[in-house]
């Protein structure tokens, strides 16, 4: 027999009038656009821990060539953008924007104390916390609780995936995330789901009760919209058939739709490389280029690209000497790839890594990532970033 | 509940052969007692630790399912997330958890010291390079944060203190604790205001003195068991006697459980089911053979919690936290899913950790319903849709409704199913009956009834 617990008392609380869902899908009626000229970022995740120091090449440093005697990118294989630095071989269209003054990197960009372990990185990256810190929102999602006090537009923040990462969940707000907006449409179509939100009475409160038909609510109208609008401006760009040129296209279609979001995930992997790096990183890094491409030039041809900033960025970046299986293993500080038509600032923003000042074999943090999150939600998003980061952080000047 | 949870746990022991061949040596032999791992043996424990914690995993779900002290092996789940460590070495994991549950209704004191002692958590939080003259302090520093007092109650002083106390606890090989007298450091120590040449048991002694340790536990226990959102005066009473009662885990739930104000309206249905709360719900209500038990592992992936995988050592933050749109709409067709065998079209993110470097394997649901097969192409990545194939043992789930008259069918389903009451109209629900007889009455109401947000309740 099961277990009857509790089940013979009545609740009469949720027997209230007030009707959260129509009040809420009400909201989508209105106009609700964004203004012409708002900045979107879009943000890709390079899982597993990018080789930074085969992304920007130190072309002229004995030590790169000393401990990576297979791994090295030769300075004539590199494409070069200083006469210390080169590009990965397969970033042609990164070497396209940055002779046009669209493409920024920052080097040596790290945290204190640095950890090694994937998921941990990642978290310390994703809910930009200390390394001795455990958050459990993400930076993006606390961006949405303060951008959203009392948002009834669950759509400022989108993530391409299944599942929603750690950096888009708030305390009250979270992203949605898809990999599809017509999948989305679909799932959400279940027309029992639909008679649940037209006819449940829900109070709205703070209780757990009351925070699911909440989400329910907006995940159903958030579909409705985000399919509308994919929609309005389905575009005829062409990229490339891969996941990551497939989610470029889609985020392009939503900028140049009338959709309010301001915040668009993605990820690309796994950058994992212990084993073979040579022939995996140059498999991901062609999609990520001609995928970038596709992204940049769609954005152009629709005048959005000044108001668009792409921020690469990977958990940590690989020991400085090559393993003994042709790969990498886990390092510390990394670079970061800035791209938009509305820099401030482009190029090598600071100095490559100094390889003969090491950390147990590692690269030295000069940079932290806490920086260049504060600068972007100040200055490209217009938020109130030592709220969201819990600190006052300097501000960069790229944007 | 209480009373079937007295005899002790039966350890689970899924660990390869091979594996702990590689770790318990020659028992004959002392010398290969003490050995290191070498590289390439690290790496083929780790690949095959990574297999056997996923079977541990699987086989801990079936006995929170079957178990008869289903109070002790929730209790484990919590401890579980409160102890969380995470060193893909199935040996330890193993330790750890048999340790987790043998005192999980047991004294707080006795599971403390225990697990302090585990390599799991040794390990986890580098008590090993914790040395005279080259503290390491993130146990110390965790076991104050998250283990026993939470923060504000102790200086970035105490945690250096006690980080020497702690010097020199490590353990073999095998997992056996070990105090190493040369790196232990003996010189005098003050510790939230005692002084002396303090040990590592000491200071965990210290801790339990505080009151400050009975009410942070108990306060985690009452979210767990009682509201997500906390009623401080229930839980300062609570810790009252938590404390007095010398930590006695079993009275203190014993206590929760017979209290008036724990079938009051609010505090039903206020808690958020985890996933794992939430799978083993399912399939202690709906009994189910799964022909590919590793979907139960998909399904945790997807919804965020994995066992013997928790995000970092505070565990998973829970309540709220558990739900965005993408893991509520899983969970609201999930049942359905199950009922017709049909696809889920998601795929979890990956993880590093586990794969290093190497390309997912095992964990793809490749049989579906008559052998039907999508796959979608992305990338170099093949996604395919994931069936969960199971047999649902409806005569076990009718057997709950023998006596119950027709026209009462439909709330008693309700009334087993749900904690509380729905929002939802009985007209609503009633349109997607299967009315055809007796039991696709009693089949399609249960299936609706763990659709509803409700059902993420308890």
């Amino acid at each position: 027999m099961l277990i009857r617990r509790r089940t013979f008392l009545q609740m009469g609380g949720l027997a209230t009038s007030s009707f959260l869902i129509p009040q809420f899908l009400k909201a989508f009626e209105g106009p609700g656009k964004t203004p012409a000229g708002n900045k979107v970022l879009v943000i890709l995740q390079l899982s597993g821990g990018n080789d930074g120091l085969n992304t920007v090449i130190p072309v002229r440093n004995d030590i790169y060539y000393r401990e990576r005697p297979v791994l090295g990118i030769q300075r004539e294989k590199a494409i070069q953008l200083t006469e210390e630095a080169g590009l990965h071989p397969e970033l042609t269209s990164f070497k396209a924007l940055y002779d046009e003054g669209n493409l920024a990197i920052l080097n040596n960009v790290g945290y204190p104390n640095p950890d090694r372990s994937h998921f941990r990185s990642m978290d310390i990256w994703q809910s930009a916390s200390a390394s001795s810190e455990f958050k459990n929102t993400g930076w993006l999602g606390r961006w949405l609780d303060e951008q959203c006090q009392h948002c009834d537009k669950p759509t400022q923040a989108l993530e391409m995936d299944d599942t929603l990462s750690l950096a888009l969940s708030g305390d009250r707000m979270k992203g949605i995330a898809l990999q599809d907006p017509a999948r989305l449409y679909d799932s959400c179509q279940d027309p029992f789901f639909r008679q649940v939100l037209q006819s449940a009475n829900v109070h709205p409160t703070d209780d757990s009760g009351s925070y699911l038909y909440q989400v329910l609510a907006e995940t159903m109208s958030g579909a409705d919209y985000i399919f509308e609008q994919s929609k309005l401006h389905a575009g005829n760009a062409v990229y490339p058939d891969s996941g990551i040129g497939k989610n470029l296209k889609t985020i392009a279609s939503l900028i140049c739709s009338d959709i309010n979001t301001r915040v668009y995930y993605l990820s690309l992997g796994s950058f994992d490389t212990h084993v073979n790096q040579g022939e995996r990183q140059r498999k991901l890094f062609s999609e990520m280029n001609e995928a970038v491409q596709s992204f940049v030039s769609d954005l152009k041809s629709n005048h959005r690209f000044d108001q668009v900033l792409l921020m690469t960025f990977s958990e940590f970046g690989r020991r400085v000497s090559q393993n003994a299986s042709g790969g990498t293993d886990h390092g510390t500080a990394n670079n970061m790839f800035l791209i938009s038509g509305g820099l401030k600032k482009a190029g090598l923003l600071n100095d490559m890594p100094d390889l003969a000042s090491l950390s147990e074999g590692d690269l030295r943090w000069l940079l932290d990532f806490k920086s260049v999150y504060a600068t972007v939600l100040k200055k490209w998003l217009g938020a109130d970033d030592g709220k969201i980061l819990g600190g006052s952080f300097e501000h960069l000047d790229f944007i | 509940m209480l009373q079937a949870a007295q005899k002790d746990p039966v350890p689970f022991d899924v660990a390869d052969p091979s594996l702990k061949a590689m770790i318990m040596g020659n028992a004959a032999d002392p010398l290969s007692m003490r050995r290191n791992l070498s590289a390439e043996e690290k790496k083929n424990f780790r690949k095959q630790s990574v297999l056997d914690i996923r079977k541990l995993n699987i086989r801990w779900l079936q006995e929170m399912t079957e178990t008869d002290a289903q109070l002790r092996e929730k209790m484990s789940l919590f401890w579980h997330g409160h102890f969380a460590t995470k060193t893909v070495n199935i040996i330890y994991d193993q330790q750890l958890l048999q340790i987790i549950r043998q005192h999980a209704l047991g004294n707080f004191r006795d599971l403390l010291f225990s697990v302090s002692k585990s390599a799991s958590m040794i390990r986890f939080l580098n008590n090993e390079q914790n040395r005279k003259d080259h503290p390491n302090e993130n146990f110390a520093r965790e076991l104050m944060e998250l283990f026993t007092m939470g923060r504000g109650n102790y200086s970035e002083q105490d945690v250096k203190e006690s980080a020497r106390a702690f010097t020199g606890w490590g353990t073999t090989l095998q997992g056996d604790f070990v105090i190493r007298n040369r790196q232990h450091d003996g010189g005098l120590k003050t510790f939230l205001g005692k002084t002396g040449n303090l040990s590592g048991d000491d200071i965990l002694d210290i801790l339990l003195n505080k009151k400050q340790t009975a009410v942070f536990i108990s306060r985690k226990i009452y979210r767990f068991f009682v509201n997500d959102t906390v009623d401080e005066k229930r839980v300062q009473a609570l810790a009252e006697e938590f404390f007095r009662s010398g930590y006695d885990i079993r009275k203190l739930l014993t206590r929760i459980f017979t209290s008036d104000w724990f079938y009051e309206e609010k505090n039903m249905a206020a808690h958020i089911k985890s996933p794992v709360e939430w799978i083993v719900g399912i399939r202690r209500q709906l009994p189910q053979e799964i022909e590919h038990p590793e979907a139960q592992v998909l399904i945790q992936r997807l919804l965020g919690q994995v066992l013997f995988n928790p995000p970092n050592v505070a565990g998973w933050p829970g309540g709220k936290h558990w739900i965005d749109s993408s893991s509520l709409m899983l969970r609201l067709q999930i049942p359905r899913i199950l009922y017709t065998s049909d696809a889920i079209n998601m795929n979890p993110k990956e993880d590093d950790d586990l794969m290093m470097g190497m390309k997912e394997q095992g964990t793809r649901l490749q049989s579906g319903r008559s052998g039907e097969r999508q796959t979608l192409r992305n990338g170099e990545n093949e996604r395919r849709r994931q069936f969960i194939r199971t047999k649902i043992n409806w005569e076990k789930f009718h057997e709950n409704f023998e006596d119950e008259a027709a026209e009462d069918l439909f709330s008693a389903v309700r009334q087993v199913l749900l904690q509380t009451e729905t929002p939802i109209p009985d007209a609503v629900l009633k349109k997607y009956l299967d009315e055809t007889n007796h039991n696709s009455l009693l089949q399609s109401a249960a299936i609706r009834y763990m659709g509803t947000p409700e059902y993420q309740l308890c």
